[in-house]
């Protein structure tokens, strides 16, 4: 199937996936996920290239609820939840590169 | 009495009160509790609270509903409007949720009683509830053992008396597998039937909601409680319940039930498990059924398919956990720094490991080769169903490779404890319906569970078959 598993790919992913990991994770990840990449071979050796994929067991389309007015979710409720509120907003860090 | 069906009939008559059943049920928490630890949060002052409430409307001859004052135990990553919901993460630790599950409205309209919220694999990945951030929970028949997963905290506290029904979810075997391994009755329900409204999601086109109980009579008046339709969820299926309890008392004369060869006698499969299955086929032969052995050849890549698509969609659905809105926040330096330091600090091992996982497989270059391969895997897993079921009403297989194993025996490789789910995999894959019931004990004398299989909305036919298994089982000696 595909080249086995470098710890660049891990490095990689786990950047995209936004987590940072100690040279130690690499190492132990980079085995791990292997090892779970190699058992899946077994579908990659299938010839199957005329069957549809399946992403949903039974696909509902065009799916509406009534277009009715009704209450949402709390603000106050919703903001008491959050890491950090200002004037009523989610508050996060900078997001450009400028000063803060 | 621990009947969920003895109880609600004798508090909706008045004769007994929802407060004395909640005492019993608390009583036996304080005691065993400490060494089980089903429970991330027991909601004592709630419960007692709720219980007078029900008592309150049996005296004013209200009736509080099917189950009146039943207590009920919930996975906690069912979302509880004021009560904290965890998932058995770091990064959602204290979150406390601004809305009920559509389930909990449902339990608690007929009368339910909550009494806690239960452990679990975080975010519901994993087989054993050792990867819960709160610790493990140990299971009720032998503490040295796993009580499975991930919904390991729900069966346990069933299995243990402190509560009449628990609700867990199910993505890959994660309600049927635990029940298995604690000798109690767990249904995965058709996809769709029952509403994931306040599910915390993990993987979308396979989680469903599902109860744990005692009796197959008992799970199926919960299931018939919390099943059909819900606007809130354009995933639910068009149906007003899913009638388990239809065709009880019943019996199997004259059903066809179709034995899975690839599953019961599997490599890998115990041979005190594959013993108490052909037991389980002879009991359902001698009560009239037509028991053959047949083939579903895909469930085989079953297992392969599973582990590329789960952590797909699971990588997308955990991108939300960004320390924005609501969880966890570390401090960073700008936004990426920040969202890098919460995740990295709020996600456990086996998290990270199926973010990973999902990410590399959905990844450009590696897409057909993983992920599109696994879906049309997936087809032709729902399409060998539909062959087995033109000659079979059900099908029987082991739920579990094996019967609880010990704490620690797994943790150190991911693969093999995976290797858990080969039997409960295939029905989400297609969104079938299975149930799980206890049938007799491993040489350890730990439970053993026997799996019914059905098409998509056929719970009818696979709690018959269900009841009459859990007889066999009770007139051997070997279930409860």
């Amino acid at each position: 199937m595909a080249q086995p598993l470098s710890k660049d790919d891990v490095a990689h992913v786990a950047r995209l996936a936004r987590l940072s990991l100690s040279s130690e994770e690499l190492e132990r990840y980079t085995t791990q996920l292997a090892s779970v990449l190699e058992h899946a071979a077994d579908i990659g050796a299938l010839d199957i290239e005329g069957v549809p994929p399946t992403a949903h067991p039974f696909p509902l389309t065009n799916v509406f609820r009534q277009d009715v007015p009704r209450p949402c979710l709390d603000r106050d409720e919703v903001l008491s939840q959050a890491p950090e509120v200002e004037d009523d907003r989610f508050r996060i860090p900078r997001i450009l590169g400028e000063a803060p | 009495m621990t009947s969920v069906v003895e109880i609600a009939a004798a508090v909706r008559r008045g004769e007994l009160s929802a407060a004395a059943i909640i005492e019993q049920h608390l009583a036996r928490i304080d005691k065993d509790e400490v060494d089980i630890h089903a429970f991330n949060l027991v909601m004592a002052d709630h419960a007692r609270a709720r219980a007078a409430e029900v008592d309150g409307m049996v005296a004013r001859g209200e009736d509080p509903g099917a189950l009146a004052g039943v207590p009920v135990a919930l996975k906690d990553l069912i979302c509880t409007r004021g009560t904290p919901t965890t998932c058995s993460s770091r990064i959602l630790e204290g979150w406390v949720p601004p809305y009920d599950a559509t389930v909990v409205s449902r339990l608690t309209a007929a009368g339910a009683v909550f009494v806690g919220k239960t452990n679990m694999d975080e975010f519901a990945m994993g087989s054993s509830t050792e990867n819960s951030a709160f610790g493990p929970t140990r299971n009720p028949r032998d503490l040295s053992r796993v009580p499975g997963g991930s919904s390991g905290g729900s069966a346990a506290a069933v299995a243990a008396g402190f509560a009449a029904i628990a609700l867990g979810s199910d993505t890959g075997g994660s309600i049927r597998q635990p029940a298995a391994l604690c000798g109690v009755v767990g249904v995965k329900p058709t996809y769709g039937m029952v509403s994931r409204y306040g599910l915390v999601a993990f993987a979308s086109s396979l989680d469903q909601i599902g109860p744990f109980a005692t009796s197959v009579a008992d799970a199926a008046l919960a299931l018939d409680t919390i099943s059909g339709h819900d606007e809130a969820d354009s995933t639910s299926i068009p149906t007003d319940s899913a009638r388990a309890r239809e065709n009880l008392g019943r019996g199997v004369d004259g059903l066809r039930v179709g034995v899975i060869a690839e599953l019961a006698g599997a490599e890998g499969i115990a041979p005190d498990v594959a013993a108490r299955i052909r037991e389980a086929a002879e009991a359902l032969s001698a009560a009239g059924a037509k028991v053959e052995e047949t083939s579903v050849p895909a469930v085989r890549y079953g297992l392969s398919a599973y582990y590329m698509i789960a952590p797909a969609e699971a990588s997308s659905n955990l991108a939300r956990y960004d320390g924005v809105r609501y969880g966890l926040r570390k401090p960073g330096a700008d936004i990426t720094e920040m969202y890098m330091a919460t995740r990295s600090a709020g996600f456990g091992p086996e998290v990270k490991r199926r973010i990973m996982l999902g990410t590399y497989v959905l990844s450009a270059g590696y897409y057909d080769a993983y992920y599109g391969k696994s879906q049309r895997v997936r087809t032709l897993i729902i399409r060998d169903f539909e062959e087995a079921y033109r000659s079979f009403d059900v099908l029987l297989s082991p739920t579990a490779p094996t019967t609880a194993f010990e704490l620690g025996a797994k943790t150190s490789d991911p693969l093999t404890m995976y290797l858990s789910d080969i039997c409960t995999i295939p029905s989400n894959l297609a969104g079938h319906p299975a149930i799980s019931v206890p049938f007799g004990t491993g040489d350890d004398g730990l439970p053993v569970g026997a799996q019914v299989l059905a098409p998509a909305a056929g719970e009818p036919v696979m709690f018959q078959v269900a009841e009459v298994l859990e007889a066999a089982a009770a007139a051997k000696g070997g279930g409860r």
